[in-house]
């Protein structure tokens, strides 16, 4: 089978980031079986150790004591300190900093207050079906369906105007696109945080009733600018591009396993299993960030010296047997919630809740809503988008 | 079985309680609440999942 990596990407490419369309590369599963770790280099050209196995995968994840998420450098950007870069920014801080912040946040993130957001989320999916039913076959799935509705899911709880979503989706594929020079990225990084800057501000001076409003009402003595700015910096990056990839790439997969799909569709049953499933068999975040070992550890036999930087493959970890059973396999009627694509640990994903929810509801409203959706153009021609943090696709031409 | 949750540790991620919605339940800061400490064979199955979804490493369960 063709590798879905175009020639001018493949040098910068390390291992963890390819994939073989839905699956990791063959080279993953082979190290997979091998005792101790691979060496594997990141996009930055730093040696790494690579993390394959579930079990060693949540070992390293679980412990941020000795597996820091603070200790790589930030890509320096002139104009600002890395201190600032850091700052609010949960993915990139340690406990107990790390703790501080995330406390402030969780509870707007319980099971209860995101069921609360279904009637919205339900509407919001709906309003997009009846623009594409009204507009006719065929559509292109990422911008008429899997961008626009967490896009402006996460609008609407933040507070961050609709309106912007042309700047706010470039600045978002720009940063995570690892085929842009360190500069250039770490300088679009710095004009969101300006954007986010201005809307503080505007919150600060009239806080709404959306996160934005609650964090500058609440918090806003706690909280210094600089971290306000990267806190919503970051629900807003991580809030669309993650769940826009899922619902792209996970259609693709639902419509190349037609059985699957429709169960999904017939049985209200399976949306949860089946999200749980399309996460671990897709598990479209790479690694989250490389970590940084603080002391001289071992993990699977292999000593690793204090400093050493390590990647987590979670799409390898994902399709480990002892994760479960023939992991290759798509089956959204099993239960396989322990899957690691959230993560692991203290930096589990903060949005987990909201993705599900988002997830639970898309899915099977465009499966009811076109019983008949199939992908407008061959398979073999579909676009993966390999070298970014988040694996998606680039466009998913649909008809029905 | 008795379940134990350390409120210390939860990082309120709320796998619990979507895998055990009878057993598991969050305060308004999304820091775990065990509804039912010893839950029945119906629910047992299912809180055993949660305790293995949790992220944090919150909870254990303590079979008696
Ligand atoms: C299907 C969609 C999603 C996937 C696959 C996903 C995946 C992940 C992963 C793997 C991590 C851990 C990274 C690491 O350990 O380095 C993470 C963290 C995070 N995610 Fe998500 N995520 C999704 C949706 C969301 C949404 C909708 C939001 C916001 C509303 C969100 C906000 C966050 C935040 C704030 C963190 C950092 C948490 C911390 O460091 O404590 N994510 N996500
Ligand atoms: S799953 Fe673990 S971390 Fe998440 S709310 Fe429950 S106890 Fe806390």
């Amino acid at each position: 089978m063709a590798s879905p990596v175009t020639p001018a990407q493949a040098p910068v490419l390390p291992l963890h980031m390819r994939r073989a369309r839905f699956d990791p590369p063959a080279e993953m599963a082979r190290i997979r079986e091998q005792p101790g770790l691979a060496g594997v280099t990141t996009p930055l050209g730093r040696a790494a150790w690579l993390v394959t196995r579930y079990e060693d995968a949540r070992e390293v994840l679980g412990d941020a004591t000795r597996f820091s998420s603070a200790g790589l450098p930030v890509i320096p950007v002139p104009g600002t300190t890395p201190e600032e870069q850091r700052s609010g920014n949960l993915l990139m801080l340690d406990p107990p900093g790390h703790t501080r912040l995330r406390r402030l946040l969780t509870g707007e993130f319980t099971v209860k207050r995101i069921r609360r957001l279904e009637p919205r989320i339900a509407e919001i999916v709906a309003d997009h079906l009846d623009a594409m039913e009204q507009a006719g076959p065929p559509a292109d799935l990422v911008p008429d369906f899997a961008l626009p509705v967490p896009s402006l899911v996460i609008c609407e709880l933040l507070g961050v105007p609709y309106a912007d979503r042309a700047d706010f989706h470039r600045r978002a594929a720009q940063q995570l696109d690892l085929t842009r020079p360190m500069e250039e990225r770490g300088k679009v990084a710095l004009e969101s945080r300006a954007y986010m800057g201005e809307l503080i501000d505007r919150a600060v001076a009239a806080p709404g009733e959306d996160m934005l409003g609650m964090l500058v009402r609440e918090h806003g003595d706690d909280l210094t600018r600089t971290e306000l700015v990267g806190i919503a910096s970051l629900l807003l990056i991580a809030g669309h591009e993650t769940t826009a990839s899922m619902l792209a790439i996970g259609t693709l997969a639902l419509l190349r396993h037609p059985e699957q799909a429709a169960l999904l569709r017939d049985d209200p049953q399976v949306a949860a299993p089946a999200v749980e499933e399309l996460m671990r068999y897709l598990s479209v975040v790479h690694s989250g960030v490389p970590r940084v070992a603080t002391a001289d550890t071992e993990v699977a036999g292999q000593a690793i010296g204090a400093g050493d930087v390590v990647v987590v493959s979670l799409p390898a970890a994902d399709r480990d047997r002892a994760l479960v059973e023939d992991p290759d396999r798509l089956d959204v009627g099993r239960a396989a919630s322990h899957h690691v694509a959230f993560g692991h640990g203290v930096h589990h994903c903060l949005g987990a809740p909201l993705a599900r929810m988002e997830m639970a509801t898309a899915f099977p409203a465009l499966l009811r809503r076109f019983p008949t959706l199939a992908p407008a153009m061959p398979f073999e021609d579909v676009e993966f988008r390999s070298a970014s943090v988040v694996y998606g696709l680039r466009s998913l031409p649909v008809t029905w | 079985m008795k379940i134990k949750a350390d409120r210390d540790v939860c990082i309120g991620a709320g796998n619990c309680v979507l895998a055990a919605e009878n057993v598991f339940d969050q305060d308004d800061d999304a820091i775990v609440v065990v509804l039912v400490e010893s839950p029945d064979d119906e629910d047992a199955e299912s809180a055993r999942n949660a305790v293995g979804s949790c992220p944090s490493g919150a909870l254990s369960i303590e079979e008696t």
